[in-house]
């Protein structure tokens, strides 16, 4: 099965000519066309230019320079602004909206060779934790309870591109992560996924959520394939002020190192109450395979954890309602007229945003606002400082921390979705290192009594990718995780 | 005296405070590679970043920073080596963003002072609260088309600087001088045209009144005025309108208005309660901006010289009067035309013919100094001619007369003409010998203390040789025949 294989076989087989990158762009377009309608992983399916672009790279793959990527099939979150095809954000407002640009990000991939399958789904504007805020619709997890069909959640906000991966409706996603959205889905979709350090990717052609915490990053079968992909996501873009120009490392080779004498912290704020007692039966095993190893577990404490997701829900809606401003219909997206021009505006944002994204400028305005910003906003951006101070704290004593990557296991649509404090809850984990900036790796560590994937975050500390690397390889070996969701390409569908 | 308007219940001091918003000279935009060229087909300027497409990113244009960084230090004023750029968050149509990037709560640069004059010769300091860098918004043009509001956005992310005054000035005379003097010294340094009518420097007027020795009353901000007599205008019709609120037992509303030239009256734009929350906050897509010392340092050693600096130095280097150097300085074109007369030759000659007969005949065919029929070489050589004897004062007024009219070089014209001064004292004595021998009466009433008439025997005598003797000889040798 060519859907069912690795980034690294696929690299190989390439190579070594046993299949095409035609061959190999086909198998996961036909996955698509079969699992699309019942999945909804894809907002737009771009299977002609895919095979087009494997063409090419099979032509480069003949002529022997071929770049690390070439022919590998990818599916891009519809969040990276990509040339001439339709760019959403998952959002009515920019339902028909075409760049004239590509993205940093995704330019970096065509440039090794990577061949694009389309646009997945999201929640609207990176906003959620369920990818149930998508204009274009829920996207379904490729997994189910054990003998039930219930329509589970596949996370968020990066929903589609871990659900396409699961399926092996393409080899790996990119995604974005603004307080958890590529680790939480990665760990519901039972697969793995990397936040790098704030900088290390351009934000370039990204469309902003909240542009102090937005960062770019790969999800992919193994930790392997996310190091070969963010290898080539990476780097220093002038074009971002915040990119950083450090050179990227090599993040495969890293993934072989050694873990002798590697210090593993384990924060005791994590254990919070309501915690799964398979999430943390999960953690228990996850600290015990570093231990054979050869790490050394710390205890360590993260005190200023508890206040995270409150500072997360201001920093991130304030810069949100800025960022969104933008989308007023005056000058490209969705225009629904009025009388005035403020009647414009209105009626556009009214009719463009979905009610998650309304709320979260909502709540940005009120604290920003004059009388409100000195409690909320600046507040939140001194706790912001204690958080990463935190964080660095710790790096003086451990090389890693281990840490459960969301609280349950995939919810079911409908489950959390009355109060949306509930569905806030499911980012406690992995906000803080979005605070912090520091990179975050998720990767599946066991199955539920349901049989659901459950995940485990490895945090480093700042362009400490390669460690992140090293011992999740360490640990995915230990884990040994191979099971497989019920919908997939070549599955029971 | 100081200025003071006088109202029904005695005399009122007006309190002025000026915002200057001045476009930065650029090639390109503060935040894009977009040209911020003036007067282009509209919307041929705009980049991705301009138009805030989706994923755009702002990256600082160091240029920018480093004329904002020496306006600074022609306003005498702090560099602050770290400051930050903020979101001004508010809707309209030309401002693609939504917001504003500005500078709120750490400009750039910090607290100067600038040296006004007024026309009674007497010097003032005025405060400089701030200087600070945003980005322009665009254009909406509303009468185009008749129902649909057109933008331009070629403006939209030019870089500007605004420059905030402390409420130091009580007049509009000081207001204007201060603004003339703002628009010397960002021309002089080559940081911003000073073009008020094409909209690159535009003043927001904050104006409020009060009775001698109160604490400030209420003030209200007049919005975009582009010209430095609207300004004058605007504040004494803003401070009558203040007074005859209070006079009649009213208050002021603290408000923006707009200054109606056309009407000669203020309006409101946006009252107190409409005001916008711009819902401040710290841009995220930029890193706070870091300067080094020795770049300031860098920057102050290769300055311009400012027109201060400059006034001071044709007073000594050129033995000019502070008035006529203040005159000569107020335009550095004008500055430097002088300075190509003046240069080897004798300043205060040079000066007084610049601002005497050039200033004269710029005024009357209303030329700037750029556009002069005569060139700076040319009035030289003109003042060298005097200089050597070639031709005396009176002379060379006919001479420039002539090169006005001709264009053509001094020297020709005194050749063309025959104006060569004669130096020949036998040629002299023989006309004085004339003249004397025609005025026997006059002779008698000179020598009998009538000594006014000295004047009348070289006026003759210069007649008849049709002004081109020498007067110095003249006088010698008349004074010799008389005594």
């Amino acid at each position: 099965m060519l859907t069912g294989m690795k980034i690294t076989e696929a690299v190989d087989g390439l190579r070594q000519k046993k299949f095409s990158a035609e061959e190999l762009t086909k198998a996961h377009v036909n996955a698509i066309n079969k699992l699309n309608d019942r999945i909804n992983a894809y907002i737009t399916v771009t299977a002609d230019a895919a095979i087009e672009q494997a063409k090419a790279a099979d032509q480069k793959l003949a002529a022997g320079d071929a770049p690390a990527l070439t022919g590998i099939p990818l599916a891009i979150k519809d969040l990276f602004c990509t040339k001439g095809v339709k760019t959403t954000a998952a959002s009515r407002i920019l339902e028909n909206f075409v760049p004239p640009y590509e993205s940093t990000v995704t330019a970096n991939l065509l440039r090794d060779g990577a061949v694009f399958l389309g646009k997945v789904n999201l929640d609207e504007f990176a906003m959620g934790s369920g990818n149930l805020n998508s204009a274009f619709g829920a996207v379904e997890n490729p997994w189910k309870r054990q003998g039930e069909d219930t329509f589970l959640v596949p996370g968020g906000s990066s929903g589609g591109s871990a659900a396409a991966v699961a399926a092996q409706m393409a080899m790996g996603a990119t995604g974005t992560d603004t307080g958890g959205s590529i680790r939480q889905p990665a760990a519901y979709c039972g697969i793995t996924g990397i936040k790098p350090t704030y900088g290390r990717c351009s934000r370039w052609g990204i469309i902003a959520y909240a542009s102090s915490l937005d960062q770019a990053g790969p999800m992919g079968k193994s930790v392997e394939d996310c190091a070969i992909m963010l290898q080539s996501m990476a780097g220093f873009d002038p074009k971002d002020s915040t990119s950083v120009d450090k050179e990227v490392p090599d993040y495969r080779a890293a993934c072989n190192r050694s873990l002798k004498g590697m210090k593993v912290g384990i924060p005791m704020e994590y254990r919070v109450p309501g915690l799964s007692p398979e999430i943390e039966a999960v953690w228990q095993q996850g600290i015990n395979w570093l231990k054979e190893a050869g790490c050394e577990i710390v205890d360590v404490s993260l005190p200023h954890t508890k206040h995270g997701l409150a500072t997360y829900y201001i920093i991130a809606p304030a810069e949100a309602s800025s960022n969104l401003a933008r989308y007023d219909g005056v000058r490209y997206g969705r225009r629904v007229d009025g009388a005035s021009l403020d009647e414009l505006y209105a009626n556009t944002r009214g009719a463009g945003f979905g009610d998650e994204v309304k709320r979260r400028i909502l709540m940005g305005t009120y604290v920003l606002s004059a009388g409100y910003y000195d409690a909320y906003y600046l507040r939140a951006q001194k706790v912001r400082k204690l958080i990463n101070q935190d964080f660095m704290n710790v790096f003086d004593k451990v090389d890693v921390l281990l840490t459960p990557t969301a609280p349950t296991a995939a919810f079911a649509k409908g489950e959390n979705q009355e109060d949306p404090v509930q569905m806030y809850l499911n980012d406690i984990f992995t906000v803080p290192a979005s605070m912090a900036g520091v990179p975050g790796l998720a990767l599946p560590a066991g199955l539920s009594s349901q049989g659901l994937p459950l995940g485990l975050q490895l945090l480093g500390r700042p362009f400490g990718e390669e460690t992140l690397f090293a011992v999740g390889s360490a640990m995915e070996k230990a884990a040994n995780f191979t099971h497989k969701p019920t919908l997939r390409a070549g599955g029971s569908l | 005296m100081s200025y003071m308007i006088e109202g029904s219940t005695g005399a009122w001091e007006v309190v002025i405070g000026l915002e200057v918003h001045a476009q930065v000279i650029s090639k390109a935009k503060l935040f894009s590679g977009a040209s911020a060229h003036f007067g282009a087909d509209p919307n041929t300027h705009v980049s991705l970043v301009d138009a805030a497409f989706p994923g755009m990113l702002p990256v600082l244009n160091r240029e920018c920073v480093d004329q904002a960084i020496r306006t600074g230090l022609g306003l005498n004023a702090k560099i602050n080596l770290m400051s930050r750029f903020d979101r001004k968050n508010y809707f309209y149509a030309d401002l693609p963003q939504g917001y504003q990037i500005s500078q709120f709560e750490f400009p750039i640069v910090g607290e100067g002072s600038i040296e006004i004059e007024l026309e009674d010769g007497s010097v003032k300091n005025i405060g400089i609260t701030r200087l600070h860098l945003e980005q322009d918004a665009g254009k909406s043009i509303h009468d185009l088309t008749p129902k649909d509001t057109v933008v331009d956005l070629n403006r939209s992310g030019v870089a500007l600087m605004e420059i905030v005054s402390e409420p130091d000035m009580r007049s509009p005379e000081e207001a204007g001088a201060y603004l003339r003097k703002i628009r010397a010294i960002v021309r002089y340094l080559g940081t911003c045209d000073g073009n008020m009518e094409e909209g690159s420097m535009r003043a927001d007027v904050n104006v409020s009144v009060r009775k001698p020795g109160e604490d400030y009353r209420t003030r209200c901000e007049l919005k975009n005025i582009n010209s430095i007599r609207y300004v004058m205008q605007a504040i004494e019709i803003e401070a009558k309108r203040h007074i005859e609120i209070y006079e009649n037992g009213g208050e002021v509303d603290q408000e923006t208005r707009l200054f109606d030239v056309a009407r000669g009256e203020t309006r409101t734009m946006r009252s107190k309660e409409n005001a916008h929350d711009y819902r401040y906050f710290p841009d995220p897509d930029l890193l706070p901006l870091i300067v080094e010392q020795s770049h300031v340092d860098h920057l102050k050693s290769t300055l311009a010289e400012l027109p201060d600096d400059k006034r001071n130095r044709f007073q000594s280097e050129y033995g000019l009067p502070r008035y006529d150097a203040n005159v000569l300085v107020a335009e550095q074109d004008v500055a430097n035309f002088f300075e190509k007369v003046a240069k080897n030759r004798d300043g205060r000659m040079a000066s007084n013919w610049v601002t005497g007969e050039l200033f004269a005949v710029l005024n009357k065919q209303g030329l700037t100094i750029h556009e002069s029929p005569i060139s700076a070489d040319a009035l030289g050589s003109l003042l060298d001619l005097i200089a050597d004897n070639t031709i005396n004062g009176k002379i060379a007024k006919e001479v420039f007369e002539d090169m006005v009219e001709t264009g053509d070089m001094p020297g020709d014209i005194v050749e063309r003409k025959g104006l060569k001064q004669v130096t020949d004292t036998g040629a002299i004595e023989k006309v004085i010998a004339e003249i004397l021998a025609a005025n026997p009466d006059k002779i008698a009433q000179y020598k009998s203390g009538k000594d006014k008439l000295f004047g009348f025997f070289v006026g003759q005598v210069m007649k008849e040789m049709q002004g081109k003797a020498n007067p110095a000889i003249v006088n010698d040798l008349l004074k010799k025949q008389l005594s």
